[in-house]
């Protein structure tokens, strides 16, 4: 492909961007004193700031090349991942879980698992997620600089290394907040940056209705062909969606994966932190009017031969990652392609802000502080995040370099989630939820749970046996299977879980209160007028839900 | 010394890279170039550079005097 040229213009916004946010860790650096500053953001955050970095650290431009993409090969399905497979997951975490998170004082996710269970299960979730972070943290590295390469014809390592310096520049200067900073600056700037594509292709094409009319029949509806997978481009049962991605995938990411809910932590109190995710939740069921929309209107667009658009192929393989630049290409004149790539850009490095920051939090406490050094001060655990935010983004760049000796490590991305996310859910919906299960029945569930997700990867991936045992169905695709692996790691994990709880030594009831409902006091908001109430933003937020899923069955 | 609110950043940057795009479209409009892309007889840098300021301006206006 003959790459995007770039003016001088272009290059002009892209520049103003790296010194803007560079400037604001800069600027951020006289605000951030002490560790919970560098930690949590200082805990004074409102529901707004909270609730868009919640949503921004999800919002990777891997993500929106990648779910663009997965929208010209599967169809509409994929809005399955903004809107079932996300919005309860949200409202749950909102509604339930966060009064046991925030209420706790905890800074991490594996804390509450210490204060709930026990010190080997916290570190035994903190070292997986750890692993998780970073190898995910070089695998967005490496595609940016893939994309990069691709689109824009720039030198591989001089992409890597100047946007990994950037981000280790901001989150070392002033941690999180910095991180949610350019979170928020990134929003913003994929909304001006590539929403406009779905517009001129609307006028393009001509209206929404002429989009969907010219796409199969298996690809322009949500449920209505879900009855059996043979006739939707995901080759899906409705079956593996409600359970794989809309329970077990989308709960154990957005209630349990650290990365989003640090969000939420820095909320300024409890109230925030429970909107922080309900109000995110308007703003994910937005997100298909620039993601899915723009892989409908690239299926429409190449089925009409004289549009002249085609995605680009490597070696006979279609590359579907294409089909957003390509259409940034089709129709951004100079100054816009500035912005377009700027907010690329901005989704890549707050991407891996998010995944450092995460990662620093998890290292200092759950690791350093909880096995290695039990006596750090608070200006010591400071210092601390600031190294291990040096050392993690060292730690990427080197997973970045294995991943582009190793390309295919790029498609186990999913299946990364699905073994640490998955059964991780299990063990915090039953620790929340019933008193009697016991630190032995968390940890060994969890251990069996991690491990039999990966076990059912590598049977499938190396064909001890066939994929149809886990989807139980004749015909699936990856990520039909991906939904079905979870499903069955969730249950594994919540079974044995259960099992061993009912033969080991609990903790006494007086040690749960606060951290499990029905031993503790709950009168969350309840001086508030209904309207007001995170129980009022949650029942909207779900009748809007059901509202776009009915429209679009 | 107080902490500026993010809206204060948000909208400086939207309301300097939205003026630009604007300038820019103004400029090809006085000087087409050579090859147009798709759509490009709507203009897309002005309309679009001149939403992108107007809602970066008011964020920073509003903002300028608050403190996070």
């Amino acid at each position: 492909m003959e790459a995007i040229g770039l003016t001088f213009i272009d290059w002009i916004i892209i520049l103003i961007y790296f010194a803007f946010i560079l400037g604001i860790g800069w600027y951020l650096k006289k605000f951030t004193k002490s560790e919970e500053d560098f930690f949590l953001a200082g805990r004074r955050n409102s529901s707004w700031v909270a609730g868009l970095a919640f949503l921004s650290a999800n919002l990777g431009a891997l993500e929106l090349l990648g779910m663009t993409g997965n929208t010209f090969k599967y169809g509409m399905y994929v809005a399955h991942f903004y809107w079932i497979g996300a919005i309860p997951a949200m409202v749950f975490l909102g509604i339930y879980m966060m009064p046991f998170y925030y209420s706790s004082k905890i800074k991490s996710i594996p804390g509450y698992l210490k204060l709930r269970f026990d010190e080997k299960t916290r570190v035994l979730n903190g070292i997986a997620f750890a692993i998780m972070t970073l190898l995910v943290s070089g695998i967005n590295l490496y595609a940016m600089a893939l994309v990069l390469h691709t689109f824009l014809g720039w030198n591989w390592d001089i992409s890597m290394w100047v946007s990994a310096l950037t981000v280790m520049g901001y989150v070392t200067l002033s941690g999180l907040m910095s991180a949610i900073f350019t979170e928020i600056i990134q929003f913003f700037l994929i909304w001006f940056g590539l929403f406009l594509v779905s517009i001129l292709g609307i006028i393009e094409i001509g209206s929404f209705d002429q989009i969907l009319n010219r796409l199969p029949e298996s690809m322009n509806t949500l449920w209505s062909t879900s009855g059996d997978p043979t006739q939707n481009g995901m080759l899906v049962h409705w079956g593996g969606i409600v359970l794989g991605l809309g329970f077990v995938l989308s709960f154990g990411y957005w209630t349990t994966d650290f990365l989003v809910v640090q969000r939420a932590f820095s909320a300024k109190n409890l109230h925030a932190a429970r909107m922080t995710p309900l109000l995110a939740s308007f703003f994910k069921m937005a997100l298909p009017f620039i993601v899915i929309l723009a892989g409908l209107i690239a299926i429409a667009l190449s089925g009409d031969p004289n549009s002249g658009f085609k995605l680009l192929e490597d070696g006979g393989q279609v590359n579907y990652d294409s089909a957003l630049p390509l259409l940034i290409a089709r129709y951004y004149p100079s100054g816009l392609v500035g912005l377009g790539v700027t907010a690329l850009l901005a989704g890549f490095m707050a991407g891996q802000a998010g995944n450092i920051s995460a990662f620093n939090t998890v290292w200092t406490y759950d690791i350093y502080k909880s096995v290695l050094n039990k006596k750090a001060t608070d200006a010591h655990l400071l210092r601390m995040g600031r190294v291990s935010t040096v050392v993690g983004v060292i730690l990427s760049l080197g997973t970045a370099y294995w991943a582009k000796s190793f390309p295919s490590i790029m498609d186990y991305m999913q299946a990364i989630f699905s073994w640490v996310n998955a059964p991780l859910f299990a063990t915090m919906l039953l620790g929340m939820f019933l008193w009697w299960i016991t630190p032995n029945g968390a940890f060994w569930g969890l251990v069996v749970g991690m491990l039999s997700s990966f076990f059912m990867w590598l049977a499938v991936k190396f064909h001890w046996f066939s994929e149809s045992i886990i989807t139980m169905s004749s015909v699936q695709s990856d990520m039909a299977a991906n939904f079905w692996r979870a499903w069955w790691a969730w249950l594994i994990c919540f079974a044995l879980t259960i099992i061993i709880s009912l033969f080991t030594k609990k903790k006494p009831k007086e040690e749960l209160i606060g951290l499990v409902k029905g031993l503790t006091e709950e009168k969350h908001d309840s001086h508030l007028p209904f309207i007001k109430r995170p129980e009022f933003v949650a029942i909207i937020s779900i009748i809007i839900l059901v509202v776009l899923n009915i429209l679009f069955w | 010394m107080s902490m500026k609110p993010i809206w204060y950043f948000v909208g400086l940057i939207l309301f300097v890279i939205g003026g630009i795009i604007f300038l820019t479209g103004i400029y090809q409009l006085i000087n087409p170039p050579e090859t147009n892309k798709i759509l490009s007889e709507l203009h897309p840098n002005i309309w679009w550079g001149v939403i992108m300021a107007l809602f970066g301006g008011f964020m920073f206006l509003k903002t300028r005097k608050q403190t996070a």
